[in-house]
């Protein structure tokens, strides 16, 4: 075995791209492995851990991209990293031929790109704030999909932000609609009229894709952070939020996505809500809530719920939250895998892509199981035998892109999970959109299939968070899953729930799929 | 606080965005006809987090 290197001087290229280029030099002829990173020290740490740092790559800088190549032999290395260099040739002769002269620098690019209103910004986290900066300092709204920004820059940037009447959105903001664009991770839905808030990016997409399904389009959709309705930043973005969208005119509803905030905090998002005069939704994804309506105000513990009573208050419909969509389907199936069990089976294992799927999924199966005995990643109660895993979790992406664009890591977990002896239920989540990648059904489906190959009796259990108009397009990305042998249901709820039902004691697939509209 | 009750009429019709970071966020952006300029961006202050916060700090004493 032959491992190789090269690196060029300052060329920063995204993380994105370099996880692209590194997919790309696996596929080469007698390819072990292949890493394409820029030389931070964290990475440089990460390359010394895997055996991938040769004397060259040490000498490399945060703005030095680093290619390394293990291959079984000497030439089938060296041409992977030809193959890399004219990759990168290709892509600038691309970006040159276009004729366009991008611009190096924030500022610079507002003085070429007349009327610009609003900056995205993906760059890493360290740096995320000083731009930011920037732009809102050129009156850019800002789109903060970064993570690992500080707390302090956060409160900073909105205290800046707000008091100039602009958007701060983030950090780590996955998703956002403004003016029917979709930024970031989005999916492809209608324009309509519910307005939405939300602390969390793939807790957005649910709500909006389960809209969409139902007929529902989103006028404006602001993503506020997860730490936005902290006591520290006291939703400063969340109410800016509600203020534009309870002037909005095309706004008639307004649904707020996010994890229960701070009593003070909530008091005042509640008192503002209430003083729109607009009727809205609240999704509070954690324990023990108190559900049920209150003048305008509707509350919600999930995310499908958020999306079925905005639904029915638009219809002039009360609300009623139900177990599963079609109890009749659900009763049918949980028999079936209930009785196919192995012996000693009966754990649900959950991998997730989605952070705020996960959790929901934590806080759905918490009560189903018994507080104590669902574990994972999510600061859940128990040690198991159940288990909740957050794939996206900081831990798990250091030095590797996001499971919901790179499925290499689920992949080993759904292999490693197949071969406890006590998983019953696969549960998996796979999210669609813009940004997400081409075929999340098709990269995780061939696990799937190996884990129920390799174990008779073995259950699979989805859901699928997109639409018809995506560009993977939803009813394909579920036919891929239902071919691997997935049970594929409308909403990460309702999987949830089925996965506590065929692994759980009878009295839970009883009580979920007694009675209900058969 | 400033007013955020017009906030999506300042925004007026179009959302014109600059792009830093993930290129393809711009070129998703691009293809739905959304106007995006991308920036080539690299770390700056030679990849020293703390010196690049320290100098968009300095500009900000600029006022610029």
């Amino acid at each position: 075995m032959t491992t190789r290197t090269t690196f060029k001087r300052s060329f920063y290229q995204d993380s994105v791209a370099l996880m692209g280029l590194a997919r790309e030099l696996r596929t080469g002829a007698g390819v072990r492995e292949a890493a394409a990173l820029m030389g931070t020290p964290a990475n440089l740490a990460l390359m010394a851990e895997a055996g991938l740092l040769t004397d060259e790559a040490r000498a490399a800088g945060p703005n030095d991209l680093v290619i390394v190549v293990s291959a079984e032999s000497a030439g089938e290395a060296d041409a992977a990293l030809a193959r890399a260099e004219s990759l990168l040739t290709a892509r600038r002769a691309r970006v040159e031929a276009s004729g366009r002269r991008l611009p190096r620098t924030l500022d610079s690019a507002a003085r070429q790109l007349e009327g610009a209103n609003l900056a995205l910004i993906s760059v890493p986290g360290a740096f995320a704030a000083a731009e930011a900066r920037k732009a809102l300092r050129r009156g850019l709204h800002v789109m903060l999909f970064s993570d690992n920004v500080r707390l302090e820059d956060e409160i900073a940037l909105k205290r800046f932000a707000v008091a100039r009447g602009l958007l701060l959105m983030g950090p780590d903001c996955g998703t956002a609609y403004l003016n029917g664009v979709p930024l970031g991770f989005a999916n492809a839905v209608p324009r309509g009229r519910i307005g939405l808030v939300a602390a969390s990016g793939t807790g957005l997409q649910q709500v909006v894709t389960l809209l969409a399904a139902a007929g529902e389009g989103v006028s404006q959709a602001v993503g506020v952070g997860g730490r936005d309705m902290s006591e520290p930043v006291a939703a400063a973005m969340t109410l800016a939020a509600l203020d534009a969208l309870g002037a909005d005119p095309s706004t008639e509803l307004i649904v707020v996505v996010g994890k229960p905030p701070a009593p003070a905090v909530r008091a005042s998002v509640e008192a503002r809500l209430r003083a729109l005069g607009k009727p809205a939704v609240v999704a509070m994804l954690g324990r023990e809530i108190a559900t049920g309506s209150a003048g305008p105000l509707t509350t919600v513990a999930t995310l499908e719920d958020a999306a079925a009573a905005a639904v029915a208050r638009r219809a002039g419909r009360a609300f009623q939250p139900r177990a599963f969509s079609d109890v009749a389907t659900a009763r049918h199936r949980v028999k079936e895998y209930r009785a196919a069990r192995g012996p000693g089976a009966a754990a649900v294992r959950g991998l997730y892509a989605g952070g705020t799927l996960a959790y929901e999924a934590l806080l759905i199966l918490e009560p189903l199981l018994g507080a104590g005995a669902v574990g994972g990643n999510l600061g859940g109660h128990g040690g198991g035998p159940h288990r909740v895993l957050d794939l996206g979790a900081d831990e798990f992406t250091v030095g590797r892109a996001h499971p919901m664009l790179d499925a290499a890591l689920r992949v080993e977990e759904i292999g490693r999970a197949a071969k406890e002896p006590d998983t019953a239920v696969l549960l998996v989540d796979v999210v669609l959109g813009h940004g997400a990648a081409p075929d999340p059904a098709g990269d995780i489906a061939p696990a799937l299939e190996a884990a129920r190959r390799g174990r008779r009796g073995l259950a699979v259990v989805a859901s699928v968070v997109g639409t018809a108009a995506d560009p993977q397009a939803l009813a394909a990305q579920t036919a891929r899953l239902e071919a691997a042998g997935a049970w594929v249901l409308p909403s990460n709820a309702q999987a949830a729930r089925a996965a506590a039902c065929i692994a759980g004691e009878a009295r839970v697939a009883e009580a979920l799929l007694a009675g209900g509209g058969a | 606080m400033a007013d955020f009750r017009d906030l999506f009429t300042r925004l007026g019709g179009e959302i014109r965005v600059i792009n830093l970071g993930l290129e393809s966020f711009a070129e998703t952006l691009e293809a739905m006809g959304v106007p995006v300029l991308h920036v080539q961006w690299s770390p700056p202050a030679g990849g020293d987090p703390e010196r690049a916060r320290l100098l968009s700090l300095l500009d900000d004493e600029d006022g610029s």
